[in-house]
């Protein structure tokens, strides 16, 4: 027992990881290689900064005066905003209180945005993305992950959320959303129903799980948003991106209220992102995806753990 | 203070509609955009039944009011056990709460015993404890077969299995925490 249950040493632990260590690097090459191709401008935003990004379920870890960033989004708007029409950022994002099988609170992220893009024209862009990076790091086009096989040939799956709910949980959130039941639904409904062999895309997120994305303008009930899922884990989250700043308001308004009615930490609504959005957003799309979960993938390793070496214990 | 859901974590006590609970198993999921979602797999400290809930972030428990003390054995009075506390007064605990802990009991015995709002709900023997086996059938001598064991009773009628070459008026050592045999005490 004590055998089974002792941490490796150090050194010991660190020399395993090497395998992880040249899949995330080959990883983190192959989709440098794929923007700069694009004609992509790689960009560095601050990681401590004096506002965290407002959102309804996220929260900042607090840094003296400051906060580390839950992720880059607003600073790359500020940059479209400036004119900046292809734009893509990997580095650290910190979220408070996150951590399980697939959360860290300290992870890596992608983002990229595309000036005069929707959330479509970037899921095209995300299957070649894949396409490239997974051909780069394994010399196919499939991941054999946890004694499955996933082909990420595109076209992938696409699913409306509205379906995918009315399948496998009964009920519509498009139609009448109920916050509590959606996420638990979608949680212990339909992603354990979600193929595990090939990706799918889940889309047209109902209105109130818009987040930052916007709504459709010939059916504003559902928002310009999906998720890619593979191997049943969530990789990848993108909008059509909210420009318009009095809507962005009002959300940040009633995020506001809902996070004191919790007892969860306000904050401010960014003033510089919010002069951005004044200053004019072009329609944009965006992309956030969760590398060490990709890196997961493709190293075949079942928790996050297996591929942070200097992750601190989970107990 | 009470608990929120983000100090949840496997071995944290908490306490729901008055039962106290151990969380034995934790997750914690969270779906992109949403609110997290707590997993547990909480065991009652009173009864040991075992429950599964999904906290949210906005769920508070209360901490349970545990106590721990030490006491030291003394008698028993009808289906009461009577144990001596540090102030050297006296506690009764139901033979309900031992369980077949009361079997292994002896005089001057001190237990870890797990007070909730006052009331004993968990004792804790020392891990090994010495009994005469009372009762139980002569072995056969000469049987080699490895793991051939017998039933054998001791005092106050418990009856646990012990290998064949136990006999009568043998003492034994009990392990408390499963109330089997672990090994023979040799007479000095």
């Amino acid at each position: 027992m004590r055998l089974l249950n002792r941490i490796p040493p150090e050194a010991e632990r660190l020399a395993a990881a090497r395998g992880v260590l040249q899949i995330r690097a080959r990883l983190l090459q192959a989709i440098r290689s794929f923007f700069v191709s694009r004609g992509y401008l790689e960009v560095e935003t601050p990681v401590r900064i004096p506002v965290p990004a407002l959102e309804r379920h996220i929260d900042a870890e607090p840094a003296g005066d400051h906060f580390l960033r839950t992720s880059p989004e607003f600073h790359m708007k500020r940059l479209l905003a400036a004119g900046y029409e292809k734009i893509f950022q990997i580095g650290p994002c910190f979220r408070r209180g996150e951590r399980g099988r697939f959360h860290h609170p300290e992870y890596t992220m992608l983002e990229w945005y595309r000036a005069g893009a929707n959330y479509l024209d970037m899921l095209n862009e995300m299957e070649s993305l894949m396409a490239e990076a997974v051909q780069a790091v394994q010399g196919l086009l499939q991941t054999p992950y946890q004694g499955r096989l996933i082909s990420w040939t595109p076209p992938w799956e696409r699913m409306r959320v509205a379906d995918a709910f009315r399948a496998w949980a009964g009920w519509d959130p498009v139609a009448a959303y109920d916050a509590d039941r959606f996420d638990r639904d979608l949680v212990e409904r339909v992603e354990p129903q979600l193929p595990m062999n090939r990706p799918v895309v889940l889309k047209d997120y109902p209105a109130e799980a818009a987040a930052l994305a916007r709504l459709n303008a010939s059916n504003p009930r559902v928002a310009e948003r999906w998720e890619l899922y593979a191997g049943g884990l969530e990789l990848a989250n993108a909008f059509s991106e909210l420009t318009d700043p009095t809507e962005m308001r009002r959300r940040f308004t009633q995020w506001s209220a809902e996070r004191q009615a919790a007892g969860q930490a306000v904050y401010p609504a960014d003033p510089a992102f919010l002069a951005a959005l004044e200053a004019g957003l072009p329609p944009s799309g965006g992309v956030a995806l969760g590398v060490d979960r990709l890196v997961m993938l493709l190293a075949d390793v079942r928790s996050l753990d297996d591929v942070l070496p200097f992750r601190e214990p989970l107990e | 203070m009470p608990y929120t859901a983000s100090d949840l974590r496997k071995g944290l006590k908490v306490e729901m509609d008055g039962v106290p609970y151990v969380i034995t198993e934790f997750q914690f999921v969270k779906p992109g955009k949403g609110a997290a979602i707590y997993n547990c797999r909480l065991k009652s400290m009173i009864d040991g039944s075992t429950i599964t809930k999904a906290f949210r972030s906005n769920d508070i428990l209360d901490k349970p009011d545990l106590e721990e003390h030490t006491l030291r054995y003394s008698y028993s009075e009808g289906d009461d056990f009577i144990f001596m506390n540090e102030n050297f007064e006296q506690v009764a605990i139901p033979g309900s709460v031992l369980g077949d802990s009361k079997y292994f009991l002896y005089e001057d015995c001190e237990v870890e015993v797990l007070f909730h709002n006052g009331r004993p709900v968990e004792v804790t023997l020392p891990t090994f404890v010495e009994k005469v086996i009372v009762e139980t059938e002569p072995g056969s001598r000469g049987n080699t077969v490895q793991n051939v064991t017998k039933p054998a009773k001791i005092a106050g009628g418990y009856t646990l299995q012990v290998p064949l070459f136990v006999n009568q008026g043998d003492t034994i050592k009990i392990d408390t925490r499963t109330g089997e045999y672990a090994d023979r005490v040799l007479k000095k």
